[in-house]
Formats: structure tokens, C-alpha cells, sequence
């Protein structure tokens, strides 16, 4: 399938959930909101035609400019199917104030550190995470090294 | 489990372990249905790197694994946010250290992608050449210290032979043994030479006697059958589900290459073939490592036999240097190059997730442009990092002495998996 194929499979699904969606490099991006993630997550590993079955990779990202109704913090998860060998990219932004997401460790598993690695170095909180703790900082650690803010060298 | 639970456990057993005094020991029952909790690394010889287990047995077996890492973070992901792009490539070497080649290259191959920069067919097979290399080194490395770990030296002896000779052609090439930095953003940062090519062309004819000869040694050894035929055994749907890649997916039977199912560089003008596993086990991942080997050695032979003449870089000023000649005679290309080191160049906003395969698994790199020199987010995607996650599963139920040999089959580099 085409990026633009699989863009158009959930907007006809989740119409009201996308807040935005641009391509670059031939990679397909799109924006949710936070609140459905877990039904868009499921849907397009279910989905037959997509199953998008590998959670290749999450990651945590900061945009200190953003305005604040788009989200300081930012979700991506890079989704691969091994079945259909295709890609996409979903995007989550999320609330300087109240960085929250459900997690998607009940879907694949391999999101399990990939969240506690945001976790530790963001603060992104995931909602039914079975075991968000720090993993690469150490238990006592009370910052999130990956924020802008936070200097690279001085502490 | 959390270490608060974990602490609960040892104050039930007043941090002792073992039995007390006035414990009754006759029945034998009673002891064995003691759980005991052990702490494995970070320093141990078998945890290659410093990985730290807390192991929880039932007399010998196994029945929880609590892996602890970050003991080599780095914060390299921060760094790379605060260094131009191509200051960036020195950090990558030090993600997989023993196959910098393949980091150089997912690096390089990402901001190409972000730049949508072709590269001229010499430097494409160059790069094939230096990366089989690496990975030759690198499943070398895994092969002798998985033996080690299980008690064959003899093999580590003979890999490392092998092994030697391949670091010594990337000393020839590029001056380094290990962090390399050959592979530059745009091409590669040396041609080959002829002394070169002759040596590896002198590899590739003996190697495959050289797979024989250290792989008779376990292929068929009773003991290394005993030791890794059903252990740590991953169902390719779990497999999947864990996100695994690289052999230890493949072991599972899994036929997911990125040099077949995306091919980068040009390995869709090469012959070769991907070997699966049936039996999902360490054996099986032994196996298909080995026979990367000899696939790595054929990718080599086709690379040098069909290596295009021409530039080893794209032509874009923007990104490489002006001749030095030219440097030296006027002041615009003096200029030039003054702002290319210092400055680097800038990229356009956009955002880019590239997978290469690193003899490790995919690794991946996702890199957020903003339009200046400098990227906004690196994140890197570590094979390591993500192949470890599946130790606890496949560990329980085994006994002690097998855990070795589940976390040498899964062949982790902690640089990478810290970061």
C-alpha cells in the first residue's frame, strides 16, 4: 500500500481524530489527537490490509515554540508491517502542563521500554503501563534530560 | 516487577537468602520452594558490557529476570542535538562499537534521506563492502564469545584471527581499528586502494575454508548441542510482538531483512540470499548467523567484482569540501570549506525514520530537521536496546547456567543499547 492509501484508510475511519498530516521523503506523517490513540493503534494493527504487527520504534520528542494548544510534547511511533512491508508514522501531541498517553503495551510489547525511555528522559507519563520507571538514568534522577531546557553541560 | 516489590522480597527473607539455623532441612521441600534472588553484573564477564540482572531462582531455575541497564548512558541523543550534522557521525561510531562501519553508514543513509541526496554508484559500493565487513566482524565477535561463554575457547581463537585481519584492512582504509568515522555524509571520507582491494579479494577466497574449519568444531559438538538446542526458544508471532530484528528475528523464522525489503545503498543489484531459522532456539540463531557470514562474504566478492569507477562523493558543493588544491589557490573555495568545518551545512525542515540493517538488527534512525545546522531530534532506534527486552521470556524456565547462553544468542552491545 501507498502512504497515501494508508493516510486515506484512517481518515475515512477516524475523520474527526486527525489533526493534521504532511508528507516528507516519501514518509507519510500523521497527527492524532491523544484521547483515541489506542483505538487508532489497534485499528491499524488489526486492520486487515495495513497490519502494521511491528512497533518499530517510539519515541519522545520536545518542541518548546509550539503553541500550546498543539503541545509542547510529542509521541511519534514509526510503524512497520512485516506482512505487508510497508510503513507510517503517527504523531501524538500533548499538553505541556499534563503530558499523558495510554500506553500501547497491551498491542506490542516492544513499546514496553520504548515508554519507559520517554518516560525517563521527557516525563511523558503512559496511563496502564505496567512498569513506568526510569530505565537508562539512574531510580533518583529528578530530571528529564531530553527536555530542551535541560543544558548539556552544568549538572 | 518494581523494585520496591523486589525489596519486599528480601526483607521477607531478612536479605538472607539462604536458610537459617533453626530452619528445618529434612523434608527437602521446604528449601526448594525457597525463591531466591541473585545479583548478576554489572561487572561479569558473560554479561558482555555492563548489564546488570537481578535474577530470581527457584533452586536453579529461573523464574524471573529483571534487567537493569544504563550503566554506559552516554546521552549521545542529546549531544547529537547540540552538534552540527556531520559532528554527529563521531558519536555514532560509539553506538555498536565492534560495527561502527553500519552506524556510519544508518547515519549517513537517514540525512541522505532528509536531503534527498544521490550518491554516485562508487561510494554505494564501497559503503556494501565496509558494511559486510563490519558485520563479518561483528558475528565473528559473536560466534567466539558465545563459545567462550559456553565453554568452547578454541573457537574465539580462531574468530578472532579472522577478525584481526578484517580491523587491520579498516586500518589500512581509514587509519582507525574501531571508530571508524569512513563512512561521511554524502560519500565515504577515502578511496580504496589497490593493496586493498587485493588483500580482501585474498579474504574472500579463504574465508569460506575458515567458516568450515571453526564451525566443525560446534556445528555437530555434543555439548554445544546440549547447551543450546531448545533454549531460549521465541515463537516468530512473539518475536514480532517484542519487536526483535536482525538474526534474532530471523532465527524465528521471520523473513525480514531491510537489505531485501527496503534496500538502501545498492543491494538490490546484488545476489544473496537470507537465512531463516526453523526451530526458533539458540542453536538456530547460531546457525543463521554463521551463514550470514557466508553471505556477507559473497555480498563482498559480487561488491569488488563489479565496483564501479568514478567519485567516491556526491558532487553537491553544499555538503562535501572543495578540492584542497582549489583551497589552496583561492580565497572563495578557502571560504567555502572555513564555513563548511565550522558552520556545517543546514537542511531543510522535515523529519525522516530510515532503517538500515546493522548485523545487530534494524537499526533506525529518526531525525527531526528545523531548518538549521544543527538536527532537533536524533533518536536512535538500537537494535540492542530493543532484542534485549525479550531476555525475561525467554530465560524463564531455564536453568542458571542457560541465561549465558540466552543473552550471548541475543549478541547485544550495551554502547548501543545505553546509548
Amino acid at each position: 500500500m501507498t502512504q497515501e492509501e494508508i493516510v486515506k484508510k484512517i481518515e475515512e475511519n477516524f475523520e474527526e481524530q486527525i489533526t493534521g498530516v504532511y508528507y516528507f521523503a516519501g514518509q507519510g506523517n500523521v497527527s492524532v489527537k491523544a484521547k483515541k490513540i489506542l483505538d487508532i493503534c489497534k485499528f491499524l494493527r488489526d486492520e486487515p490490509g495495513l497490519e502494521f504487527d511491528y512497533l518499530a520504534d517510539l519515541a519522545g520528542a520536545d518542541y518548546p515554540d509550539r503553541p500550546y494548544e498543539e503541545g509542547r510534547f510529542e509521541v511519534v511511533y514509526n510503524l512497520y508491517s512485516t506482512k505487508r512491508n510497508h510503513r507510517i508514522r503517527i504523531k501524538v501531541g500533548l499538553p505541556e502542563d499534563n503530558p499523558v498517553v495510554e500506553s500501547v503495551v497491551g498491542l506490542w510489547v516492544t513499546a514496553d521500554w520504548h515508554e519507559r525511555e520517554a518516560f525517563d528522559l521527557y516525563g511523558i507519563k503512559f496511563n496502564n503501563h505496567p512498569n513506568l520507571k526510569r530505565i537508562l538514568m539512574p531510580d533518583d534522577y529528578q530530571w528529564h534530560p531530553l527536555r530542551k531546557e535541560f543544558p548539556v553541560q552544568g549538572y | 516487577m518494581s523494585d520496591s516489590k523486589i525489596q519486599n522480597l528480601y526483607d521477607q527473607r531478612k536479605l538472607s537468602p539462604f536458610l537459617d539455623d533453626d530452619d528445618e532441612i529434612a523434608p527437602g521441600e521446604k528449601h526448594l520452594h525457597k525463591e531466591m534472588i541473585i545479583n548478576m553484573g554489572p561487572q561479569h564477564p558473560s554479561t558482555h558490557g555492563v548489564l546488570r540482572l537481578v535474577l530470581e531462582l527457584d533452586g536453579e531455575t529461573i523464574t524471573e529476570v529483571h534487567p537493569h541497564i544504563g550503566y554506559l548512558h552516554r546521552g549521545i541523543e542529546k549531544l547529537a542535538e547540540n552538534r552540527n550534522y556531520a559532528q554527529v557521525m563521531p558519536l555514532t561510531d560509539r553506538l555498536d562499537y565492534v560495527s561502527s562501519m553500519t552506524n556510519n553508514l544508518g547515519y549517513a543513509v537517514a540525512v541522505e534521506k532528509l536531503m534527498d541526496l544521490k550518491l554516485p554508484p562508487r561510494a554505494n559500493y564501497i559503503r556494501m563492502i565496509m558494511a559486510e565487513m563490519s558485520r563479518i566482524c561483528s558475528h565473528l565477535l559473536f560466534l567466539g564469545c558465545h563459545a567462550l561463554d559456553i565453554g568452547a575457547m578454541t573457537v574465539f581463537l580462531y574468530c578472532f584471527r579472522e577478525r584481526e585481519y578484517l580491523i587491520d584492512l579498516f586500518e589500512l582504509i581509514c587509519g582507525a581499528r574501531l571508530t571508524v568515522t569512513y563512512i561521511k555524509i554524502g560519500g565515504v571520507r577515502r578511496d580504496i586502494n589497490q593493496e586493498f582491494i587485493d588483500k580482501l579479494y585474498k579474504f574472500t577466497e579463504e574465508f569460506e575454508a575458515h567458516i568450515e574449519e571453526y564451525d566443525t568444531l560446534i556445528r555437530e559438538n555434543r555439548i554445544w548441542l546440549e547447551r543450546t538446542v531448545g533454549i531460549g526458544v521465541i515463537p516468530p508471532d512473539v518475536a514480532i510482538s517484542y519487536g526483535l530484528s536482525g538474526p534474532t528475528l530471523r532465527g524465528s523464522g521471520v523473513n525480514y531483512d531491510i537489505r531485501k525489503a527496503e534496500p538502501y545503498c545498492a543491494y538490490d543489484e546484488i545476489d544473496f540470499e537470507v537465512p531463516l531459522g526453523k526451530n526458533c532456539d539458540t542453536y538456530d540463531r547460531y546457525r543463521c548467523r554463521v551463514e550470514e557470514m557466508r553471505q556477507s562474504n559473497r555480498i563482498i566478492r559480487q561488491c569488488l567484482d563489479k565496483l564501479p569507477k568514478g567519485s567516491i562523493q556526491t558532487e553537491n558543493p553544499k555538503v562535501v569540501l572543495p578540492q584542497k588544491d582549489m583551497v589552496m589557490r583561492d580565497i572563495e573555495h578557502l571560504i567555502h570549506q572555513f564555513y563548511l568545518v565550522i558552520k556545517g551545512f543546514s537542511i531543510p525542515k522535515g523529519e525522516v525514520y530510515s532503517a538500515t540493517e546493522a548485523p545487530k538488527g534494524e537499526l533506525g534512525f529518526y531525525i527531526v530537521s528545523n531548518g538549521t545546522n544543527m538536527p532537533h531530534r536524533v533518536k536512535v532506534r538500537a537494535p540492542s536496546f530493543v532484542n534485549l527486552e525479550v531476555l525475561p521470556y525467554m530465560s524463564r524456565g531455564h536453568l542458571l547456567a542457560d541465561i549465558i547462553a540466552c543473552i550471548g544468542t541475543l549478541d547485544i552491545v550495551l554502547g548501543e543499547c545505553d546509548r
